[in-house]
């Protein structure tokens, strides 16, 4: 047997000897059994589902497309992108005052965030949308003066869309500056001496040094808001601001087909939501360079776990790759 | 200021001022003191290693210098120019924010963590401070940039992450960057003590060759080899004071103290 191997071992190293016995991976008859009922009662569910009549697939058909739905579904996109602009903006400023050193702005801050997460956000939504019950005229200036910036009719200044904007915006600011909070303070504070020690003042240091550290930690979190906020504009159509939701409740309102367009509603909310989670794969991605395990896109991530040939692998997520210039 | 004459281990001989002066600097964390009237006179072009145990207060101390804390007492100058103060009509009035970041310029600092901005790559990480705080031509950054990557021996790691570099390789881009700045006076806090001992000798290469040049350092170390070969004055501290300074052969082969000696019995 020794003197065999040995002059076996040269020629054919990778072959198992003749003797080793085989390997039989454990069989999980149980995971099977389960994953078949699972699979079965859901697709029961769905079979019953497309069977029902009172559902009439044909009005959903009829509706998914139609003129009314895309106003609406318009409405809901910028909507959502002006709202989380607006929260991801106002946010930020919030949570810098909050970890200002003025007592002033860190009292206001508190506060702000204190009463917008505070009260629901339907009450927030009509109670913007019924603020010219409370001030009939709306004037912006300089308090105890006689300068104002904007003044007007509160009604023809706040339109529906304006109201839930703001309504939406103000309580995204609230959430988000806890968020971008927690980020600024996850990155070390090493980094902002290394800046200051560099003569980079605190603002510019804020920018370009913890900032786009913080991102990594604000990107998740900021995406499951603005996936949040697209479903949340449904509650706008209290104050019929003509979102994807308001029109649909117009058109059952007419029709009585309630469960129809919820489904048209149903589909067109979740397909939104699908194309949403795209960009935040990438931008988790980009903010990631750097960090040993986040610069790689999920192919690379594919191929390094050893599911793909590594050669490949090697190709796609070498590190020169994922590096740009930045002239 | 006293001008003496001056003699580096390079062999020139120039006439020197002092970069920094320490006059009874205090400093307290709350009720706890932790500089307790530091004197020091570091001359320009000289190479000043601070050494003394654990917590005596050298990192705090270095901090003050660039102004990374607020000194409460006694009197610190840079160039003559008292550390976050302005002098005018014989009061001393506290700098804004963006008037300390100017005085920081003309200051690098390496840390014992390198600190080096990980989102950004080695070249990036130079070339950060000379583009968007000194505003120069960001063609002309890069080029001295990579003259100075290429002087810490890491051109060819120039497109690479700090992630992607060794701990030495990291805290030589980290002096590099100070560098981008040109600054007049480089302080070190322990630049090597974060390091594998197989890398620690890269990093106290680049820094003997610095000291060479005639750049004025003052070097927080536990390399007391370094120190006896390089530095001009040592200095070791305990517990918020200056115990004693001077030449590194007086200090570190004969101290006269008896708490020097007690350290030195335990780093050698
Ligand atoms: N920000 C701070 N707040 C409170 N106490 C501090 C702070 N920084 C330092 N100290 C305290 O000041 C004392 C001196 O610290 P310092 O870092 O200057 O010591 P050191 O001589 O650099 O020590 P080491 O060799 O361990 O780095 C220590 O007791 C430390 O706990
Ligand atoms: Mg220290």
């Amino acid at each position: 047997m020794t003197t065999a191997s040995v002059t076996a071992g040269t020629s054919r190293a990778d072959a198992p000897p003749p003797d080793e016995p085989r390997i039989v991976p454990v069989r999980h008859w149980g995971r099977w059994i389960a994953a078949l009922v699972a699979l079965l009662a859901v697709g029961g569910l769905i079979g019953s589902l497309a069977r029902n009549a009172n559902l009439h697939w044909d009005i959903v058909g009829d509706y998914l497309f139609e003129g009314l739905i895309f106003d609406g579904l318009a409405t809901t996109l910028w909507l959502t992108a002006a709202a989380m602009a607006l929260g991801l903006v106002l946010g930020t400023l919030l949570a810098v005052l909050r970890l200002s050193h003025n007592p002033v702005l860190y009292g206001l801050s508190t506060l702000f965030v204190w009463v917008f997460r505070g009260t629901p956000l339907l009450v927030q939504i009509i109670f913007w949308g019924y603020a010219a019950a409370l001030y009939k005229k709306v004037l912006i200036g300089i308090p105890f003066t006689h300068i104002t910036f904007i003044s007007g009719d509160t009604n023809s200044l706040l339109t529906p869309s304006v109201a839930a904007l703001l309504a939406l915006g103000l309580n995204e600011a609230a959430y988000a500056s806890e968020i971008v909070r927690a980020g600024i303070q996850s990155v070390d504070a090493g980094q902002t001496e290394a800046a200051h020690s560099l003569g980079m003042r605190p603002a510019l240091t804020m920018r370009r040094i913890v900032l786009p550290q913080a991102m990594r930690v604000i990107i998740p979190p900021m995406g499951n808001e603005t996936i949040n906020m697209l479903k949340m504009t449904a509650l706008v159509s209290v104050i019929a601001a003509h979102d994807l939701m308001s029109n649909i409740q117009d058109v059952y309102a007419q029709n009585y087909q309630v469960i129809p367009m919820l489904v048209v509603a149903s589909i067109w909310y979740l397909s939104l939501v699908s194309l949403l989670s795209l960009p935040q794969a990438w931008l988790e991605r980009r903010y990631g360079r750097g960090q040993s395990a986040g610069g790689t896109s999920p192919l690379a991530r594919l191929f390094s776990a050893g599911v793909l040939p590594r050669k490949a692998a090697n190709a796609q997520a070498g590190p020169s790759k994922t590096v740009k210039d930045p002239a | 200021m006293t001008t003496t004459p001056q003699t580096r281990p390079g062999g020139t001989l120039t006439t020197a001022e002092a970069m920094v002066r320490a006059e009874g600097v205090r400093k307290n964390f709350g009720r706890l003191e932790v500089l307790k009237g530091i004197d020091l006179t570091v001359t320009s072009g000289q190479v000043c290693c601070l050494l003394g145990p654990s917590g005596s207060g050298k990192s705090t101390f270095l901090r003050c210098i660039n102004h990374l804390e607020k000194i409460d007492g006694g009197r610190l100058t840079v160039s003559g120019v008292p550390v976050g103060y302005r002098q005018r009509d014989g009061r001393l009035h506290e700098l804004r924010e963006r008037e300390v970041a100017e005085h920081r310029r003309s200051i690098g600092m390496v840390f014992q963590r390198f600190n080096l901005f990980p989102h950004l790559t080695a070249l990036e990480n130079v070339t950060e401070a000379p583009v968007r705080v000194a505003r120069r031509q960001r063609a002309q950054v890069r080029e001295e940039a990579m003259e100075l990557l290429d002087r810490v021996g890491l051109a060819d790691r120039a497109h690479h992450h700090p992630a992607q570099l060794s701990g030495g390789q990291q805290q030589r881009v980290a002096i590099a960057r100070a560098l981008a700045m040109k600054p007049r006076l480089m302080l070190f806090d322990e630049p090597t003590s974060a390091l594998d001992p197989e890398l620690v000798g890269d990093v106290l290469d680049v820094m003997r060759s610095l000291a060479e040049d005639g750049m004025t350092m003052v070097v927080v170390t536990h390399e007391i080899g370094f120190a006896r070969e390089v530095a001009d004055t040592a200095v070791f501290m305990d517990d918020g004071i200056v115990v004693e300074a001077g030449s590194p052969r007086d200090v570190l082969t004969r101290p006269q103290h008896k708490r020097t000696r007690a350290f030195l019995s335990k780093v050698l």
